[in-house]
């Protein structure tokens, strides 16, 4: 049986690389942390990984704006190679501080462009938000989710999010887009699905988003944490599947047994 | 750069005190005679370089001169006068119980940069909780977060380096809504304290990425000018790692922030009380993510045995550092090499500078370059700043110039012990008058006491910090049946999973403070508190026989006599319960001098006595949450509840001028705790949280909105010491007292392990959203919605 190689990229002020790293070791991964220094002195290593994760955390403090130097450095001194990886089809994977990296360096919404065209801004609370919240998994493509990371996952799950700037926006326009192409992967939403408020909706996101993947649906990004749920013990009433697993532990085993 | 040498061989001793004040030495007389008698042996002056490295080495906050002096303590009971005398009042309480018990799970205990004891076979556990009073009064968010930085460094400091996994904040703040007008000249207003201390934790916490997931906060107006910021970190490290040891030869290694003029005197201006000209320039500026670097890449040079010691810059700077390394061997460092934020720094404030972020290695030359490329690769600085030597001495440079050179034996052994006096007085202490209450104003005490600011909710602190990083927090401060319901927590758990692959053992964290008690008490307020910590500890799971605990002791001005005298008290209540629970202290702080003075009058804090606690669990999966779980549940009353209202939040309330504080048997209490440690092992409880501030009526209200269940209550069936009225019964804050949640196939076996332990059914969960309280004893009948408790608890703390 194959092994998945997956690469987590981290810099100074990443934070959640550990628990990412044990998560995909759980599902089978050889996980390697490799620091954006190593990156940029051999620009193509990355290509030699089946999927590409981009943790959370501070990175550089999110000093002018969360992730943006990161995702800057990513952008302009690897080259092309992580469009690359992403147009491949290969899973990529950004959680919280990694979604913002991905989003400002225009790898969501559309790669393609590798344009940056929506934003995570600062919570509507204007403060830093951790508890546990409700996810509405959108299932809209034949009862599918486009995305390949969310498959085969209940109608609502939860997910520990902690962040000060997960609120999701971009132009109405690309909003629609986004929507029509069922892009979206997570809403914000009470025990039930239904639509919901603060607190439950920790950042007032529009359209209550939590989490959007590409077109393809290889590419994701998400502010909850799914590294933090990958065991039942972790959850608040220590609910999850299979006796002992956490509903986090799917998502990254779905990446994994996508590439088998 | 100028050094400049100080006249001290000819000064009188007027002039002695006189240069220890303008040049903040906070040293006394008789210190400064010691100084001057130093010198004239050598007959020379001293530099500005050297008076300084003194006065940081001598200060109260590196020395603890006050708990190793010389103390005369007088006791008087009942006209009785009793005199005892202590030569290191730390080594005869606090110090001795731990090497009497002498446990074997005990790795490394007072006399590193914290506690470490047993996780497993291969790994332990180090845990510190230390102060930043001061400069959180004069700067609260950066007060507070290089106090959470600085404890950080002290686990990376401890050993060799041990991992970080969870922080602890515990405060006490003036109250939030004293006038304007009242705070006194050049203070902040307590708001504005507490909202920048809560600030300045959550930024340089959440961007450590340790979860901060455990605290506590405490209102009183006697920190207004003098708030309480006590900051925790608990790491893991390999045991093979937990010893340092510094050879001749070695060469000194400085990593991390750059040195600025940030911190100048920090030690010995917060070994004084604060007045409206204390320099806001004494308080250091932190950087969170220079700090996560070093910790990134220190490891990974421990790892690979690169170097032989650490420890990291805090109080006192390079000064206290470099110093404490080089104590046995001797040092020489040339001050010029040391990395600066800019230029135009004396060379004594090179040395003594607290800038941030700093730690100093003991490198032995063969790994010179391996060290310096691995923190090059990530962006660190280190640099080689000079060596350890073997002639003992002190030897200071700026280039070729010598500005310091002093005997190590002087510097760390020549501080004068002082004498002082201490003193204590019984005070006489009267119960209440029966106290009568109808249903109705029942119902409104109830909702009274769960939003008093010392009870409410502090979810608006705690979701503020993220208490989930690392995915470890298997017990969280906050804990509901769901997402939409929380209640207090009474200890967090840390499941190591990540760093110890498939382990099933865990670290459980708590803590215990009431400052309220030792208004009336110092004993038995310290007493209570280690009770809490353990009653904490153990409602999650852990084993009262092998937990540990670090103190930190926070007071006023020693040199008065009851003040003193106070924290004597409080030292042998540890004495005492520390051999009585056969539980050692591991590590501790004190922080004295937390005065502050205006035209002539001083406010002084009430003495605080924080006690925190640290116990590795078997297996986390057996650990208990105190949200209730299921209706038709039994719920039981473990412990007595005594007419015990002095100090507690009820009488606070009802203005109550007498009332007796809770007393504290230890053997009762001892086989309390370990009953529940086998109930929870055997999977007997379903839920388990203990009685404390506001009494039974408090924790059980918190229970039921917790786990969104109802519960009907008979308080007649409340076991009590005495005839006591409800109220008394409701509210009453004895000690040693559990409620638990027991499923109906596991009573017969709960009633047969609780055999010769004092419990009572009182009461059963069910599925409406009420608590139906009712005794028939005092025609009491109250029924209120939860959701009205939980709004009671949650609205007060909503900034």
């Amino acid at each position: 049986m194959k092994k998945i190689k997956v690469i987590i990229i981290r810099t100074a002020g990443t934070n959640c690389d550990y628990e990412l790293k044990s998560a995909f070791e759980l599902c089978g991964a050889t996980v390697d942390r490799v620091h954006i220094n190593e990156l940029i002195s051999s620009k193509s290593k990355i290509l030699s990984y089946d999927i590409l994760a981009v943790p959370g955390g501070f990175s550089y403090g999110d000093d002018i704006a969360s992730g943006k130097i990161l995702s800057n450095e990513i952008k302009y001194k690897l080259g092309d190679n992580v469009k690359k990886f992403a147009l491949s089809g290969k899973p990529i994977i950004g959680i919280c501080n990694g979604f913002q990296i991905l989003v400002k360096m225009g790898l969501l919404p559309k790669p393609e462009n590798f344009e940056q065209i929506s934003t995570l801004s600062y919570n509507d609370s204007n403060k830093f938000e951790c508890r546990w919240v409700h996810l509405k998994t959108e299932k809209k493509v034949n009862d599918r989710t486009l995305c390949l990371w969310t498959r085969e996952l209940p109608d609502v799950i939860s997910l520990p999010v902690a962040h000060g700037e997960g609120k999701f926006v971009a132009d109405k326009k690309i909003l629609d887009e986004i929507e029509k192409n069922n892009q979206v992967v997570f809403r914000y939403c009470d025990k039930n699905g239904k639509d919901t408020v603060y607190p439950q909706d920790p950042n007032g996101s529009l359209n209550a988003i939590a989490g959007i993947c590409n077109k393809k649906g290889n590419v994701f990004g998400l502010m909850p944490h799914p590294e933090r749920y990958i065991y039942a013990l972790q959850h608040p009433s220590r609910e999850g599947y299979d006796g002992v697993y956490g509903w986090g532990k799917k998502i990254f085993q779905n990446a994994i047994d996508y590439l088998k | 750069m100028k050094v400049n040498t100080i006249e001290i061989l000819n000064l009188n001793d007027k002039q002695l005190v006189e240069l220890s004040r303008k040049s903040v030495l906070s040293l006394s007389l008789v210190e400064m005679k010691e100084v001057q008698k130093y010198f004239r042996n050598i007959k020379r002056n001293p530099t500005d370089v050297e008076l300084e490295t003194i006065a940081q080495t001598w200060s109260e906050h590196c020395k603890h001169k006050t708990l190793t002096g010389n103390i005369e303590y007088t006791e008087e009971k009942g006209g009785k006068k009793k005199v005892t005398k202590y030569k290191n009042l730390l080594k005869e309480t606090i110090f001795n119980a731990t090497m009497k018990l002498n446990k074997d799970w005990c790795i490394s205990v007072f006399k590193d940069n914290a506690g470490v004891i047993d996780f497993d076979k291969t790994n332990g556990v180090a845990f510190k909780v230390e102060t930043h009073n001061h400069p959180s009064a004069l700067e609260p968010y950066g007060g507070s977060a290089t106090g959470i930085g600085g404890v950080i460094r002290d686990i990376l400091g401890v050993g060799l380096g041990a991992k970080p996994l969870a922080n602890t904040d515990v405060f006490c703040f003036g109250l939030p809504d004293t006038k304007a007008s009242e705070v006194p000249e050049g203070m902040h207003h307590p708001k504005r304290i507490a909202k920048g201390v809560v600030s300045g934790v959550r930024d340089y916490g959440n961007r450590m990425g340790i979860p901060t997931v455990n605290g506590g906060v405490f209102f009183d107006k006697g920190y207004m000018a003098n708030p309480l910021v006590y900051c925790g970190t608990m790491g893991i490290i390999p045991k093979n790692k937990s010893e340092k040891e510094v050879k001749p030869g070695d060469l000194v290694l400085v990593v991390g922030g750059r040195t600025g003029r940030d911190g100048i005197h920090g030690a010995t201006f917060s070994s004084v009380e604060l007045d409206k000209e204390s320099d806001v320039s004494a308080v250091q500026i932190g950087n969170p993510i220079v700090e996560k670097k070093v910790l990134d890449t220190m490891l990974k040079a421990r790892d690979l045995n690169l170097y032989r010691a650490v420890t990291d810059c805090g109080a006192g700077g390079l000064s206290s550092a470099a110093g404490e390394l080089g104590e046995k061997t001797g040092l020489v460092i040339d001050l010029q090499t040391v990395p600066l934020k800019y230029k135009g720094l004396a060379p004594w404030e090179i040395w003594i500078s607290e800038a941030q972020e700093r730690m100093v290695f003991a490198v032995p030359p063969k790994n010179k370059n391996k060290i310096l490329n691995l923190f090059k690769k990530e962006n660190v600085e280190a640099t080689f700043i000079g060596k350890f030597t073997n002639d003992g001495k002190l030897l200071l440079k700026y280039g070729k110039e010598i500005v310091a050179d002093m005997e190590m034996s002087f510097l760390h052994g020549g501080v004068p012990k002082p004498t002082r006096k201490a003193v204590w007085k019984q005070k006489q202490i009267k119960k209440q008058s029966p106290i009568k209450v109808s249903s109705k104003t029942l119902q409104e005490d109830i909702k009274k006491v769960l939003a008093d600011i010392n009870v409410c909710s502090r979810d608006w602190i705690i979701r503020q910090y993220d208490h989930e990083v690392q995915g470890q927090t298997v017990v969280k401060p906050l804990q509901g049946s769901s997402i939409e319901n929380s209640g207090p927590q009474d200890a967090a758990v840390i499941w190591p999973y990540t760093v110890v692959k498939g382990t099933k053992k865990g670290v459980v964290l708590s803590n215990g403070i009431n400052p309220e008690y030792g208004k009336v008490d110092t004993y038995k307020m310290t007493a209570s508190s280690i009770e809490e910590a353990m009653r904490n500890a153990v409602c999650v799971g852990a084993n009262p026989e092998k937990i540990s605990l670090l103190d930190n002791f926070c007071w006023g001005n020693p040199n008065k006599p009851e003040i003193l005298g106070s924290l004597v008290r409080a030292a042998q209540a540890a004495y005492d319960l520390s051999l009585g629970y056969s539980v050692p202290f591991i590590s501790g702080k004190d922080s004295l001098y937390n005065e502050y003075t205006i035209d002539g009058k001083t406010y002084s804090i009430p003495p605080a006595f924080l006690v925190s606690s640290m116990s590795v669990i078997e297996d986390v999966n057996k650990t208990v949450t105190m949200d209730l779980k299921n209706a038709g549940n039994s719920i039981y009353l473990i412990g007595v509840t005594k007419n015990e209202l002095g100090a507690s939040v009820y009488s606070k309330i009802k203005n109550f001028k007498n009332g007796i504080v809770p007393d504290l048997d230890v053997n009762i209490s001892k086989k309390t705790m370990k009953t529940i440690f086998n109930a929870i092992n055997d999977g007997l409880l379903e839920s388990c949280h203990d009685c404390s501030e506001g009494g039974v009526i408090t924790a059980i209200s918190e229970m039921a909105f917790a786990g969104d269940k109802g519960v009907s209550i008979n308080a007649d069936a409340i076991k009590t010491s005495e005839k006591m009225t409800i109220a008394e019964t409701l509210f009453s804050e004895s000690n040693t007292r559990f409620l638990v949640e027991v499923s109906p196939e596991n009573v017969a076996k709960f009633e047969k392990l609780f055999k010769g332990v004092s419990v009572s059914k009182i009461g059963e969960v069910s599925d409406d959203k009420f608590l139906k309280l009712e005794s028939k004893k005092s025609k009491i009948s109250v029924k209120e919605n939860i959701k009205n408790l939980q709004k009671a608890w949650q609205k007060t703390l909503q900034w």
